[in-house]
């Protein structure tokens, strides 16, 4: 109960900080027409206010004594049942589908990069860092991007627009943590120190692929990163997120998991599994929702029905938090309170980033077919998280325009260099192709890769000349 | 009407499609709907020259167009799906039939049964068949069992599920897979794969009007590349019927979709060696036409199939196990399965997974010259026989004593005649 009273009382503090939910924005506005609030007038029923004892063995289980004096029913009576005691009400009343209003998300900085309340001081070098990988990020995105269409490589997916959260939700963890990662979270991974060259080789498919080319671009993974490699399937990392999380929590370990994911991703059985398993499991565990408002072409209105996807916390009995995603240092923040409580307490958390995502959702996609070009273009210019961000350290004189071009051109030229020398390299050897699919050949394998060598032998023509045997 | 069209179509010779532009095309390049020519048949329907996404935008309109009990759901939908099968759809008949799905292929699927049984069409789309497996306790469990469990009291007849499928060329791991086998192993649902725009319109409207679930996999690397001419009106193929797409006498070819170009090519090349190939797309892998395949083996003596999923537990192993239920005594040689092999499917490894022209290819040699019994030694015409390239007793003989003998004919030109032992059915 202490607990969960000393978190409310933060985000009741980040309220009245926030003031006005200056987030609002054309989207989420356009995205929910048919949410008009039925407020519950009557004054003893304030179920917005009273902690769900429906799932209060969570809460023993952390902190708190049951209240029964929290409770609000007709006079403080309560009815035992197995999931724990419940008051009672005379009064015939739905619980409404949605909030009266729509949960503020958490931001640090304003539009013009001011600070519009406290926060968790960054120093200079860790912001720049922040920054720079920012910078990078996108730039390696534009590249590679453009790598794409010239038929260099056969797909790819930017993070345009998502910079922020990729970037500072990394810094705010540890290297121990261990990342589930959905694909638009390539920033993740540069923050945590793989090289231009390592992505340049996965998306290039060759021998120094440490996938082995067998996935397509964009699938990165690094054991030595705590990366886990990633899957297209969309939010199947979840549940093993929780299960990874809760080996963490067995270890005693000063560590937890985050899992990354889309809005779409929500809509799956397995972000419901999960969200649940992590809460009865009390696992330290952070599932980081990207809420940019499109799967594909789906909007988030025919994605969803509730007040985006941080409501759905309360639901499973944890907690959850919404955060400007295009606010570096609201999501620093966030994510770094969050895995504290995750380790201390043992608990999932669970974190909405509204954003926009900027890009096409791939290199397949043509997003124009679906929404306006303008709105595209108003979030890249308005909204952009890497220019906020840049006028915060610039007005701590930590940045200046000519840091600002060499930064940009040394960073062009190391990605077009990895993405030569990723070029150049030869493609896996075709052995691999029978390789991990156990920890050793079953003769199934052994018989096939004999017959495909005699077959390359036989007819080398008729095969691909760049993969050495 | 429909059986009308239905014969017409069903009896063609059917690998008139013709292949656009290079083997393997991107997906992501823009939408260009064939604009070829319209003709018109002598039965009076137009017909235009269509790729395989067009005719099964043509199917669905036909489908909504007349049964207003029709739906058509799925991921991203509404704008015409990601592979522009239903463009148009929701414009034209609005988005209380033509809608989005929030991304959960279980409650697709799960909705898709509930809608189905209460007796509408529900025509579901599954985005990638990648992505089917989550639903596969809606497909394997509920809509497959919906009939029989109720004493048939209730039935999901009304479903249907389209998913592409199948290698694209850079689709990797969780956009190239096939796995229509897992599902012929589910009594109580129907497995369609079309091989070209054609039978894809008649076979997915058989299918919508099927009376039982239905399973529709696309082959996604034709939906651009095979453009073919496909009347513009309503007809159906017959389904669980397979179709002789070539006639031939050594060897009988089985498969079905996308993997039927690949083993067209073989039998082409096949025949340049004088082999000749019967190939038979089977249409129809649940339930599936037993009698067409074997009265072809029959015939020929012997069976390769093949398909891009892996060889082990494929559906190839279905076909060759009834064949040798059925045929045993016939067969002149061991069945051969040329398929994916037992790995997932690899991004760049993909030209060597793929049971490509040249696997084929040579299995069909090998299966000739390891047949018990000569195939060329069967012709009626000794001498030709022993100067064919691929007749394993050549090399025993004194082939140019042969020659000189005065038989001017070359060996593997030459039609044999059918002989007792080996009686061609006409
Ligand atoms: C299980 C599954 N179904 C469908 C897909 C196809 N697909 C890939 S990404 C995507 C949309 C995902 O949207 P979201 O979760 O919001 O992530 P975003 O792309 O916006 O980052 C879909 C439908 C998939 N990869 N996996
Ligand atoms: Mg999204």
């Amino acid at each position: 109960m202490a607990a969960l009273a000393k978190s409310r009382t933060l985000i009741y503090n980040l309220n009245s900080k926030l003031g006005s939910l200056g987030m609002l924005n054309r989207l989420t506005r356009r995205h929910f027409p048919s949410l008009t609030p039925q407020i519950l007038a009557s004054s003893d029923f304030h179920y917005n206010n009273s902690p769900n004892l429906f799932v209060s063995r969570h809460f023993e289980s952390t902190k708190a004594q049951t209240h029964p004096g929290s409770l609000h029913g007709d006079d403080d009576q309560l009815l035992d049942f197995p999931g724990g005691k419940v008051g009672i009400t005379s009064q015939m009343r739905f619980i409404s589908e949605t909030n009266d209003w729509r949960v503020p998300c958490y931001r640090v900085l304003d539009d013009d990069g001011q600070p519009i309340g406290e926060f968790v001081e960054v120093d200079e070098e860790t912001a720049l860092k922040m920054y720079t990988n920012m910078v990078t990020l996108q730039v390696m995105d534009t590249l590679f991007y453009e790598a794409q269409r010239q038929g260099r490589i056969s797909f790819y997916v930017t993070t345009i627009g998502e910079e922020a959260i990729n970037i500072a939700s990394a810094a705010a963890l540890s290297m121990d943590d261990i990342i589930f990662p959905q694909y638009r979270e390539a920033g993740v991974l540069l923050w945590r120190g793989f090289t231009l060259q390592e992505f340049a080789n996965q998306c290039f498919s060759n021998e120094a692929d440490y996938g082995k080319g067998r996935q397509m671009p964009v699938h990165y993974g690094s054991r030595k990163l705590n990366y886990i490699t990633i899957a297209s399937t969309v939010a199947t990392q979840l549940p093993h997120a929780v299960g990874a999380a809760y080996s963490l929590k067995m270890d005693k370990k000063d560590a937890c998991v985050i899992t990354y994911f889309g809005d779409g991703g929500t809509s799956t059985g397995d972000f419901h599994a999960a969200v649940n398993f992590a809460a009865v499991m009390e696992t330290p565990v952070i599932f980081f929702c990207r809420n940019n408002g499109w799967a594909i072409s789906t909007p988030i209105s025919d994605q969803l029905r509730s007040d985006g996807v941080v409501v759905r916390g309360q639901g499973y009995g944890i907690q959850s938090i919404r955060v400007d995603g295009n606010d570096a240092l609201a999501i620093y923040n966030a994510v770094g309170a969050a895995r504290k409580m995750a380790i201390l307490e043992e608990r999932p958390i669970l974190i909405e980033a509204m954003t926009y995502r900027v890009g096409h959702h791939t290199t397949s996609d043509d997003s124009t077919r679906y929404r306006p070009v303008a709105e595209i273009e108003w979030w890249r210019n308005s909204r952009d998280p890497i220019t906020k961000f840049r006028k915060w350290i610039e007005g701590n004189r930590w940045w200046n325009d000519e840091e600002e071009s060499q930064l940009r051109i040394s960073t062009r030229n190391n990605v077009l260099e990895a993405i030569q020398a990723a070029e150049k390299l030869k493609k896996p050897p075709v052995a691999e192709l029978f390789t991990d699919v156990y920890d050793v050949l079953p003769p199934n394998l052994l018989e096939q890769r004999k017959s495909l060598m005699e077959t390359l032998k036989k007819h080398p023509e008729e095969y691909p000349q760049d993969f050495p045997l | 009407m429909a059986s009308d069209v239905t014969r017409r179509i069903g009896i063609v010779g059917g690998t008139a499609w013709r292949w656009r532009g290079a083997r393997r095309m991107s997906t992501s390049t823009s939408t260009s709907t064939s604009s070829a020519a319209k003709t018109k048949s002598s039965s009076g329907s137009t017909k235009k020259e269509v790729n395989l996404f067009t005719a099964i935008n043509q199917a669905l309109h036909i489908a909504l167009d007349t049964d207003p009990r029709a739906y058509v759901f799925g991921e991203d939908v509404s704008f015409g799906g990601v592979f522009r099968c239903t463009i148009g759809l929701a414009e034209r008949f609005g988005k209380n039939r033509v809608f989005n799905t929030p991304l959960c292929e279980q409650g697709i699927v799960g909705f898709a049964i509930g809608l189905a049984a209460m007796g509408n069409r529900a025509i579901s789309e599954i985005q990638f068949a990648d992505y089917i497996y989550p639903a596969f306790d809606q497909i394997v469990n509920e809509a497959a069992k919906f009939r029989y469990r109720s004493g048939n009291q209730f039935n999901c007849g009304g479903l249907t599920i389209r998913a592409p499928y199948g290698a694209v060329g850079h689709g990797g791991h969780y956009h190239s897979q096939s796995p229509e086998a897992f599902f012929c192993h589910v009594p109580g649902v129907k497995v369609v794969i079309p091989r070209g725009p054609q039978q894809a319109k008649g076979l997915l409207l058989s299918c919508i009007r099927d009376p039982n679930p239905t399973l529709f996999f696309e082959p996604k690397s034709l939906y651009r590349l095979a453009v073919e001419e496909v009347p513009e009106n309503d007809y159906m193929l017959p389904l669980s019927l397979a179709e002789v797409i070539r006639e031939g006498r050594d060897i009988t070819l089985v498969g079905w979709g996308a993997q039927l170009s690949a083993m067209e090519e073989a039998c082409k090349e096949a025949e340049k060696d004088g082999i000749s190939c019967e190939l038979i797309d089977l249409r129809t892998l649940l339930p599936w036409d037993k009698e067409t395949v074997e009265a072809s083996v029959k015939k020929t003596g012997r069976l390769l199939v093949s398909h891009e999923a892996p060889v082990t537990g494929g559906f190839g192993a279905e076909i060759a196990a009834s064949v040798a239920e059925r045929c045993f005594l016939r067969l002149e040689a061991p069945v051969a399965r040329i398929c994916g092999l037992d790995t997932p499917f690899p991004l760049v490894f993909e030209p060597f997974y793929l049971p490509n022209k040249n696997k084929i290819l040579d299995a069909i040699k090998s299966t000739v010259k390891s047949s018990r019994s000569c195939v060329f030694a069967r012709q009626q015409n000794i001498w030709l026989a022993l100067m064919h390239p691929f007749c394993p007793h050549k090399q025993k003989q004194p082939v140019t004593g042969l020659i000189e003998s005065g038989r001017p004919d070359s060996g593997p030109t030459v039609q044999p005649a059918p002989s007792a032992d080996h009686p061609v059915q006409q």
